[in-house]
């Protein structure tokens, strides 16, 4: 193989610049920044602000309003993750089976993947209504006192729902895309050698969509973490009372409705050093067990 | 070379003085809907009536968003004339000295005649500093009042409730009776907590109500009045008398307006969008009722809503604008406009006797429950409060009281946390101020 290379040593980063300054500008330094002032507590129009060292962070790891919000962003995380993958799994199976119609079907759970989250958010606002909100009506009828924005259960439950409903089509047009570029020699190879559906599922397509799969693992997980803010924001109607939040909302809370910008900064460099706990994770360890093929 | 750039100085100039004839000014502010179409009516109509100055108004999303705007657009050098700013974040803006200059200042300096006493009483101090000279101008001032159907209230056969006491022995059993939710409120902290300490008269913070000083400021919660009132309110809740409905505002007016809660406690400001609704069942509105345990001199309540702040750091011509302008909406004219449009307060009494006078209160008594109230008698406590990180602690009261109405907390362990973590805020945010 012929190795190609650049002839000087100054074309290359010549050629980069503009995209580490992107990334210097919109990243490092406000990163950078961040870091600076979870260390100060500062008054918000920037006219003092005092050392504390780690007191932003001690303040955080000795709160159990803080314990309590990082438990329940778990809690979500993990819901939120599962549910949207083994539900866009499931339709995508089933989808890549239908023959009549199939553009159909596809169009319509691909459609959800336009929404916005707050629009997603307000439909879900709409949907449980205190009063008229047809699934509180649902929920009345089996028997469930369905109570957005009164119980935390309900509220969560709330927001589960519609951040699983808001993330499954792009789940599925992944795991769709990943069951049809299955080779079809492969296919038919299993159909010969098992019988039953269920095994040529687990026994071989399944594995065949591990790339697909925890692609989308790490993706879901960031979505729970970040994107939903604006499904919380919505369904909380921006005073979140005693009902659930995320982290990212809380970091909103503080320093945006709060204006304590040393604490919220704090809680961002939190959230930072998970976002790189993840990558680490998913290029040192996934990328390393998944084959591609 | 020399003489192109004197000719192209001259040109500049002579176009600086065609195109800037108007000095422009721009005004943040936080007001939606149809009261952001009353705002633009009152800026249209300052700018009609002269011809120096152009004002701009700017709807910047909901009054934190605003304020953090301010606070953003302050830092980079790039402030509004005029930014408003609400009750909870009066602390903020307050305490950061040099960042606004002090309508008192502004207007006297500007040769606008500026005297407190023209403001009516529960308005006047509530965005003045310690020694009660007025920083902000009160603009969108409202007060909770109590709101009730008439038509429930005739159907149990009671009449308003003037105290707690009546409401829990006499009123609330009757509305009961005759298939009503007796009450439900929005806003706990701002109408429950705050004003709830003023209609008492009890110290809400140290430091006089915080006035002094943040430093060694620390709130006041944790007192027998008022857990008892809240210990009332699960009674209530588990007797049927009270329902709520959970944090947002609207979720607690709504079943009002739908008739299944007879009385509301909501804010003076909202009589306007009541007024303007199809409800069904004629409304009025009294006093908030107070607690003949506590006191039996009840007092006035204060201002909620925002004030607007002239930021620092605008060229003389600039301020004298604003100046002009908060003149112009202080005007009995303007104010009574205000008023009536919206059901906010007017702030001057002389906008109050126009009002009185044009016998608006003739034809909606109702309007009047709140300056009414303001103008109760004035007790040590009721000028208002002044406390840091101030949204966040109604964060916290929120949280805590949505514990206690859900049964998750007891009002002990829940006002104990309040006090825990509001003093806490209120030490940080004073650590911020040196």
């Amino acid at each position: 193989m012929k190795r190609a290379g650049f002839a000087t040593r100054w074309l290359p980063i010549l050629l980069l610049l503009p995209q580490l300054a992107i990334i210097a500008v919109f990243f490092y330094w406000p990163a950078a920044h961040a870091v600076q002032s979870s260390f100060y507590l500062e008054d918000p129009f920037g006219f003092g602000s005092s050392f504390v060292g780690f007191d932003n962070y001690t303040h955080l790891t000795s709160s159990s309003e803080y314990a309590r919000i990082a438990k329940f962003t778990l809690l979500f995380t993990v819901l939120v993750t599962f549910f949207s993958l083994a539900l866009a799994l499931l339709l995508a199976v089933k989808a890549d089976n239908v023959i009549r119609g199939a553009k159909t079907y596809r169009t319509l759970l691909m459609w959800v993947y336009a929404v916005a989250p707050p629009v997603a958010g307000f439909i879900g606002l709409l949907m449980f209504n205190q009063s008229w909100g047809p699934l509180t009506e649902l929920a009345r009828s089996i028997g469930w006192d369905f109570k957005l924005g009164v119980n935390f259960d309900d509220t969560a439950t709330a927001m589960v729902l519609v951040s699983v409903w808001k993330q499954v089509p792009v789940n599925f047009i992944f795991f769709l895309s990943g069951l049809q570029s299955i080779p079809k020699s492969v296919r038919e190879a299993a159909l010969i050698d098992a019988k039953s559906s269920f095994r040529r599922f687990w026994d071989v397509t399944f594995p065949l969509l591990a790339p697909t799969g925890f692609f989308l693992l790490i993706i879901n997980i960031t979505y729970a973490l970040f994107d939903t803010f604006g499904v919380v924001d919505t369904l909380v109607k921006g005073e979140p009372g005693n009902n659930p939040m995320t982290l990212v909302y809380k970091v909103y809370v503080d320093g945006f409705r709060g204006n304590d910008l040393g604490g919220s900064s704090a809680q961002s460099v939190i959230l930072m050093v998970l976002v790189l706990a993840l990558t680490v994770f998913q290029f040192r360890l996934v990328e390393r067990r998944i084959h591609y093929t | 070379m020399k003489n192109i750039a004197i000719s192209s100085a001259a040109a500049l100039s002579m176009l600086a003085n065609t195109a800037f004839a108007e000095t422009e000014i721009t005004w943040w502010h936080a007001m939606g809907g149809a009261l952001g179409e009353t705002v633009n009516e009152i800026a249209e109509g300052f700018n009609a009536s002269q011809d120096e100055y152009t004002i701009t108004p700017v709807f910047k999303g909901t009054y934190e968003e605003t304020l953090t705007a301010g606070i953003a657009a302050f830092r980079a050098g790039e402030q509004p004339n005029i930014m408003q700013v609400f009750d909870a974040g009066a602390a903020t803006v307050i305490a950061a000295e040099g960042a606004t200059v002090p309508v008192q200042n502004l207007l006297e300096a500007n040769d606008v005649g500026f005297d407190i006493e023209d403001y009516i009483s529960g308005v006047r101090y509530f965005y003045a500093d310690a020694d009660g000279k007025m920083i902000g101008m009160p603009f969108n001032s409202s007060s909770p009042i109590m709101y009730y159907n008439v038509q429930a209230l005739e159907a149990a056969g009671v009449t308003p409730p003037v105290t707690w006491e009546e409401f829990e022995t006499v009123t609330a059993p009757a509305l009961k009776k005759a298939g009503f939710t007796a009450m439900s409120q929005s806003h706990l902290p701002w109408i429950f907590v705050e004003n709830f300490m003023s209609r008492h008269d009890l110290p809400f913070a140290t430091n006089a109500n915080g006035y002094d000083g943040a430093d060694g400021t620390e709130i006041l919660v944790n007192i027998d009045p008022l857990k008892a009132h809240f210990t009332a309110l699960t009674k209530w809740q588990d007797a049927g008398y009270f329902e709520w409905f959970g944090t947002g505002w609207g979720d607690n007016q709504t079943p009002f307006e739908e008739g299944k809660v007879a009385i509301w406690f909501g804010s003076s400001g909202s009589f306007g969008g009541l007024s303007k609704k199809d409800l069904g069942f004629d409304f009025s509105a009294t006093y908030l009722p107070y607690w003949e345990a506590v006191t039996t001199e009840p007092k006035q309540t204060f201002i909620g809503g925002a004030a607007l702040f002239a930021m620092a750091g605008q060229p003389d011509e600039e301020d004298a604008a604003t100046a002009a302008f908060f003149k112009y909406l202080t005007s009995p004219e303007v104010q009574y406009m205000w008023h009536r449009e919206t059901g906010y307060v007017p702030i001057t009494t002389a906008a109050y006797e126009m009002a009185t006078a044009d016998g608006h209160y003739d034809r909606a008594p109702a309007a009047e429950t709140g300056i009414l109230q303001l103008s109760l008698d004035a007790g040590e406590n009721t000028r208002g409060y002044r406390m840091g990180f101030y949204v966040q602690i109604r964060d916290v009261m929120n949280r805590e009281f949505g514990r206690i109405l859900t049964g998750e907390a007891s009002v002990d362990d829940a006002f104990a946390a309040i006090e825990t973590e509001a003093n806490e805020l209120l030490a940080r945010f004073a650590k911020t101020q040196n």
